[in-house]
């Protein structure tokens, strides 16, 4: 790769929330104007393509350079200067990929294999946004899109193909994705939510977008039930209005600070018959609990407190730890694919492939007609192959001649990945998904 | 030619088993749309298998043990691929389909010649009696396999350990449906079953009932079904109660088609493979 007649280094310089504290990634922001950093790395003459990526845990550059150790130190500069930050305060923070190793990075960070929470799903849309802003800004080129557009065909790849993103990591989502377990589908049912905290809204919030029918928010401030309730355009009642919605709804969160029991053991058991032993699914994510445990003991009622929501979620995690195993063998594979396609950049391999493809063209030609002719001489035969060995020669005069012409240019490699196209010349393997 | 194609449907529903099986296991997708392929070509040659054997018999081939335990597999298949495509649940074929293959196996260790009808089932009621229980049989055999379904998933989410079936099994509230509608589909046809069971006795035996050991096992378990379905509908009885039931009630349904024929002699014992 680094010796490829295109003499570019693929580089990528930054810092993430593992190497670098929040007080320092605070401070690289360029003041929240997305449009500086472009304007600044673009003056590096250094930098023949980049691409910016700033998110809050981190904030990375993506370049190709003729000489990455000076590019490097001037990316550094940008940085110092328009954030107002020392070198020395968070150069320790900064990593710095080349070649392989680079696009090994990117492909992980957008499969969310480099995330805090592994297989968040947001990365990649900040890197989508990323890469269109370098789009427009027209500072990505033959090289970066190439690599870009592999990126995201490596991120969907780990997502459709592993479970990293399938496992619920927040207390929210897990009570979601148990709800799910129990009721086939959440259209239609009713919940409630006793006490009006925030990990209650947030868990309401995913059963709306998971299409429950009605929000009943119970509070012992009317005034925060009712502004919560006409957030989900949903109804308020009173805590004592508690009991009598526990025969009509089916999923009830309830989060109060009671310092003791809100639903007891007696008021679930006499409202099941009611309920013609319709599932209930209480979620008790208060500490002290408001939810009698052993409630958990009545048929078709389901209790889980807040202990056992997070002995759901670690299980989880540890569940993507696994399947990230297979995602880093996804990634590696990706990378070679991408090295294969970079060394198919050099000149000398793109006249080689021309010229196998051209002589393979011409002796399966040659084969054709020959069987065809019946009996020949071989004095016959051979001036059959130096007439057609000859037009071949002679065709691919010219375009070697001018691609030999454009090795010193600067942007040759858009001449060459232009002739690969031209004539099919495919530099990686089974390259299918295009 | 009949066994030459129960032989063929044999070999596709053990292939159905199979690909159900490594659904299941590796949860990869096309493995359970081949699976689902195949089992539906089974059920198509099964039903071919049947026809034959009616026009080389002449008469409705649900008189030996051989022809019953094809045409309950037949009914149970059939009842699978019903709730399949209308509930479109998954891994459901991967308890369905081993029960069929089973009857299946079995049936084909049994001697298969066609032979002389006895005088006794000669009768129009033969083909309606015969097979409106067998129909039973299967859609009921289905709540069974949703009902296993169902406990396996109910004792996760109560204990809070979440097994290998977890992320298999449907949803609690999607099996206890099937319990449901394989109910309201069974317990009719059980009662037309007994019904025309009666009145062929009238005419062939000059009783309507005898208390014969497999009229009665037949009264217990249509009392049984006749419970749960009261139970559900008046006190809304559901869940994994109904799951218990469904299960229990096919095991005295195949006592009743099995147990009492092989252990218990009695009137509907003939040539010693009665049904």
């Amino acid at each position: 790769m680094p010796d490829g007649a295109s003499n570019l280094s693929i580089v990528l310089i930054g810092l993430n929330h593992e190497t670098a504290p929040v007080e320092i990634r605070e401070r690289l922001t360029f003041g929240g104007d997305r449009e500086l950093p472009f304007t600044l790395i673009r003056k590096i003459p250094l930098v023949t393509e980049f691409i910016f990526l700033s998110t809050c845990n981190r904030v990375e550059v993506l370049m190709t350079t003729p000489n990455p150790a000076n590019a490097e130190m001037e990316i550094k500069k940008v940085f110092t200067e328009s954030n107002g930050i020392p070198l020395g305060d968070f150069e320790r923070c900064l990593y710095s990929y080349h070649e392989e190793e680079a696009v090994k990075h990117l492909f992980r960070v957008a499969a969310s294999l480099d995330s805090m929470v592994l297989g968040e799903p947001q990365i990649l849309g900040q890197i989508k946004d990323a890469y269109r802003q370098a789009a427009d800004q027209k500072t990505s080129g033959v090289i970066l899109n190439r690599l870009l557009h592999k990126t995201f065909s490596v991120a969907k790849r780990v997502r459709t193909e592993t479970g990293i993103c399938s496992h619920a990591v927040s207390i929210s989502f897990a009570a979601v994705e148990l709800a799910r377990k129990i009721f086939a589908d959440l259209k239609g049912k009713r919940a409630m939510l006793i006490g009006a905290g925030e990990m209650a809204e947030l868990a309401a919030e995913h059963l709306i977008s998971n299409g429950v029918a009605e929000i009943v928010v119970a509070n012992r401030t009317l005034e925060r039930a009712i502004e919560l309730a006409q957030k989900f355009k949903g109804r308020a009642v009173s805590l004592d209005e508690v009991y009598d919605q526990l025969s009509k709804v089916d999923i009830i969160i309830s989060s109060t600070g009671a310092p003791g029991l809100v639903i007891h053991y007696d008021n679930v058991k006499s409202v099941m018959r009611a309920r013609k032993n319709r599932p209930l699914f209480l979620i008790d994510i208060a500490v002290p609990r408001d939810i009698d445990p052993r409630t958990n003991e009545i048929d078709n009622v389901y209790l889980y407190d807040i202990d056992d929501l997070k002995g759901i979620i670690e299980m989880n995690k540890a569940e993507r730890q696994k399947e990230a195993l297979r995602a880093e063998r996804i990634v590696e594979e990706a990378v070679i694919k991408f090295k294969y396609w970079l060394q198919a950049l050099d000149i000398t391999p793109i006249i080689v492939s021309l010229r196998e493809k051209a002589e393979q063209i011409r002796l399966k030609e040659c084969r054709k007609t020959l069987s065809n002719m019946g009996s020949l001489t071989p004095e016959q035969e051979k001036a059959v192959h130096v007439l057609t060995a000859s037009i071949v020669n002679k065709m691919l005069h010219d375009p070697i001649t001018y691609l030999k012409g454009k090795s010193s240019r600067e942007h040759k490699d858009i001449y060459l990945d232009f002739a690969r196209q031209i004539f099919n010349l495919n530099g990686e393997p089974a390259d299918t998904d295009e | 030619m009949n066994v030459i194609l129960f032989k063929l449907t044999l070999l596709l529903y053990l292939a159905a088993t199979a690909g159900y099986l490594v659904y299941i296991i590796s949860q990869q997708k096309p493995a359970g749309r081949v699976a689902l392929g195949v089992a539906i070509a089974g059920f198509f040659f099964h039903t071919a298998t049947i026809i034959v054997r009616y026009y080389e018999a002449g008469y409705a081939p649900v008189t030996n043990l051989h022809e019953s335990l094809s045409f309950f597999a037949w009914a149970l298949v059939g009842s699978y691929l019903y709730i399949h495509l209308r509930y479109k649940v998954k891994n459901l074929g991967a308890f369905a389909a081993p029960v069929a293959v089973l009857s299946m196996i079995a049936s084909s260790t049994l001697p298969k010649k066609i032979i002389a009808l006895p005088p006794v089932l000669k009768s129009y009621w033969l083909p309606v009696h015969a097979i409106v229980y067998f129909l039973a049989y299967g859609i009921l055999a289905v709540a069974a396999c949703a009902g296993i379904m169902y406990l396996i998933q109910e004792r996760q989410i109560k204990k809070k350990k979440f097994g290998a079936f977890y992320q298999r099994l449907p949803s609690l509230e999607v099996l206890d449906a099937i319990n449901y509608r394989c109910l309201t589909i069974g317990f009719p046809l059980l009662t037309v079953g007994i019904l025309t069971g009666s009145l062929w006795a009238e005419q062939a035996w000059g009783a309507h009932w005898q208390w014969d050991p497999k009229e009665t096992w037949s009264l217990v378990s249509w009392l049984f079904y006749a419970a749960l379905l009261h139970e559900r509908l008046a006190v809304g009885w559901r869940g994994r109660r109904a799951a218990i039931m469904a299960i229990i009630g096919l095991g005295a349904l195949l006592f009743t088609f099995l147990g009492v024929s092989l252990l218990l002699k009695g009137l509907h014992t003939y040539a010693g493979w009665g049904v």
